[in-house]
């Protein structure tokens, strides 16, 4: 059975059948990419796996538990976390306070811990923090851990909501469209980090429009059109697949074939 | 204008810098002057105004847990204020509790009432919030007017018994009530740092920054903001009983609308998000309307016009910049940090 399987999942907002039945499965240490033309659904099937909406119709099964209608903090828990498409990080926060909210998660001491400062206290923000700092190294953001979140680039912000995403130890991270707006030498940065991640284990689901990086990296792609799965397979397959090449370029009419 | 809010960052650096340069001498004069103000020959009517400024500190500090860092806007302090006075006085007057244990009760029963206002409002996003904190507040000041048998009514209550400790009555004249003022301010502070710097603070904080965000990291964003209710209403019915015992004699108007205003213009004036700003949010704040008595019915044009000037050029309130200095890490990861950098000088 497939780490993360999702069986025929669909959401409707009123009228609008915003994702109709998509199926696709996630082996683990596999990096997958969801592609799609603007309003194709990605994002609601984001959502739909992180609990963010619920799902009318369907499963989705994470390493042999159904995981939805549960409680976005609950899925966090068990280990899928995602970056945003616009960046939401804690902008007044310094960026190894937005990193530690990642590890609150699985930070376990209480209020009467942080009261009396106990050993506990002690033990687990030491932990924590050198573990953030380890990630933000790690992501090569390790001269920014003092600066405030909204004083950063918007590649290196980009990079911290990963950072972010993986204090939570997450096993599957859902990166929504880490591209976007990076010039062509911070893309290739990521492309390599995103490999890494893969080699220390994670699992990566990707939405993304930049056709370097989906072909470079993904193992296996998925392509969504108006909230239906058109094609899925290998990069190779998918980009000389006529039905995806019609959603992003538009078909010939066929009366004006005739 | 890049430059010159660079500049003013800089500026801010350079205070920070000096501040931690001379932490200790700082502290320790500042403690001095505080312990030493009795001994200035202040008349008591001084003194009752500068313990007004340490009840209103707390007033802003609790408030501020809530609005400055969850940001959560109450517009019903006075309400828990009212609570922790009424439920202490009662105790000690009725049941005959010292001040101690009375307090404690007045603090349980505004932290209760926090709780019980915490759990319907999470729903509510903002103004909405303040709306329905603006009601309860209401609502506290309608049932102690009307609740007769047990609050006296508009009549109030009277001859509040002072605290007692070690046989020794604390009044003003003795400068009792002033220390134990410094006492509550200082446990009041001591708490709201322990808070935030913890998990639970920085959980507080990215409530207030992104909720949304801050639900997908997997933070009970329900349990944190009843969390936050509950401690600033705890600290505001702290402040409360001790304002009934300062003053011994408690009426609701003693605990109108205005005095939620005030406490929340306290926290806004000051610096939401920072404690530091607290402390001279409440000195302007209360200083003023005594130090300008000359000006009469004027005093509150002046106020007023103060506040908008205020909301106009610094809407981040007095001190409420954000630290230039580099983030506080725990001792045993600079100690790490350390090691690991000088076994890499050694590799190399």
């Amino acid at each position: 059975m497939a780490y993360l399987k999702v069986n025929s999942i669909t959401k409707q907002f009123g009228g609008l059948i915003a994702v109709d039945k998509v199926s696709f499965e996630v082996e683990k240490h596999e990096i997958v990419s969801i592609i799609g033309p603007n309003g194709a659904g990605k994002t609601t099937v984001f959502n739909m796996l992180t609990g963010v909406y619920t799902i009318d119709q369907g499963e989705i099964i994470f390493d042999g538990r159904p995981i939805h209608n549960m409680a976005p903090q609950s899925i966090v828990d068990l280990g899928i976390s995602r970056t945003f498409q616009n960046i939401r990080l804690f902008p007044n926060m310094r960026v190894i306070e937005n990193v530690l909210v990642g590890t609150h998660l699985r930070t376990k001491y209480g209020l009467a811990d942080a009261l009396f400062r106990t050993p506990r206290y002690r033990k687990e923000e030491t932990e924590k923090t050198l573990r953030a700092i380890e990630i933000l190294k790690s992501i090569g953001l390790g001269h920014r851990i003092d600066d405030y979140a909204q004083n950063l680039p918007y590649g290196e912000q980009r990079k911290v909501e990963i950072a972010r995403a993986i204090a939570t130890d997450a096993k599957i991270i859902l990166l929504d469209e880490p591209a976007a707006g990076m010039n062509p030498q911070e893309s290739e940065e990521l492309l390599s980090f995103i490999r890494e991640l893969r080699g220390k284990g994670y699992t990566i689901i990707l939405i993304e429009h930049d056709m370097n990086v989906v072909m470079n990296i993904s193992d296996r792609i998925y392509v969504i059109d108006h909230g239906k799965k058109i094609a899925e397979g290998l990069p190779k397959e998918i980009a000389c697949n006529q039905q995806v090449i019609e959603a992003y370029l538009g078909g010939v009419k066929k009366d004006a074939k005739g | 204008m890049d430059k010159n809010k660079s500049k003013r960052n800089n500026f801010i650096f350079i205070l920070e810098s000096f501040i931690e340069k001379f932490k200790i001498p700082i502290i320790v004069i500042c403690a001095a002057v505080l312990l030493g103000i009795p001994f200035m020959g202040f008349s008591q009517y001084l003194m009752r105004i500068i313990i007004m400024i340490g009840i209103y500190s707390m007033l802003a500090l609790g408030l501020n847990l809530l609005t400055g860092y969850t940001g959560q806007v109450s517009l019903g302090h006075a309400g828990f204020y009212a609570i922790g006075a009424y439920t202490s006085a009662l105790l000690s007057l009725k049941l005959g509790f010292s001040f101690f244990p009375a307090a404690i009760g007045g603090v349980l029963a505004a932290s209760i009432c926090g709780l019980l206002l915490g759990l319907p409002t999470l729903r509510l996003k903002g103004t909405y919030l303040s709306i329905v904190t603006l009601g309860f507040g209401e609502i506290v000041k309608m049932v102690l007017t009307n609740w007769d048998k047990v609050t006296n009514g508009t009549l109030g209550l009277k001859n509040i018994p002072r605290p007692v400790i070690f046989g020794i009555k604390l009044t003003l004249a003795n400068n009792g009530l002033y220390y134990m003022m410094l006492a509550l301010v200082a446990i009041v502070t001591v708490v709201c740092v322990l808070i935030i710097r913890s998990k639970i603070g920085r959980a507080l904080i990215s409530i207030k920054e992104d909720e949304f965000a801050a639900t997908m990291m997997g933070i009970k964003t329900t349990k944190y903001k009843i969390l936050a209710f509950v401690i600033s209403a705890a600290i505001t019915g702290l402040a409360g009983a001790f304002y009934s015992t300062v003053i011994g004699f408690i009426e609701p108007n003693s605990f109108t609308f205005d005095v939620s205003t005030l406490i929340i213009s306290v926290v806004i004036l000051g610096g939401m998000g920072t404690i530091r700003g607290m402390f001279l949010g409440a000195l302007i704040l209360i200083a003023f309307p005594e130090a300008f008595r000359f000006l009469m019915d004027y005093r509150f044009v002046v106020y007023g016009l103060v506040l908008v000037f205020m909301m106009r050029f610094r809407p981040q309130g007095i001190l409420g910049w954000k630290s230039q200095m580099p983030y506080k890490l725990p001792k045993a990861v600079r100690q790490q940090l350390e090691k690991l950098k000088t076994e890499g000088v050694k590799a190399q």
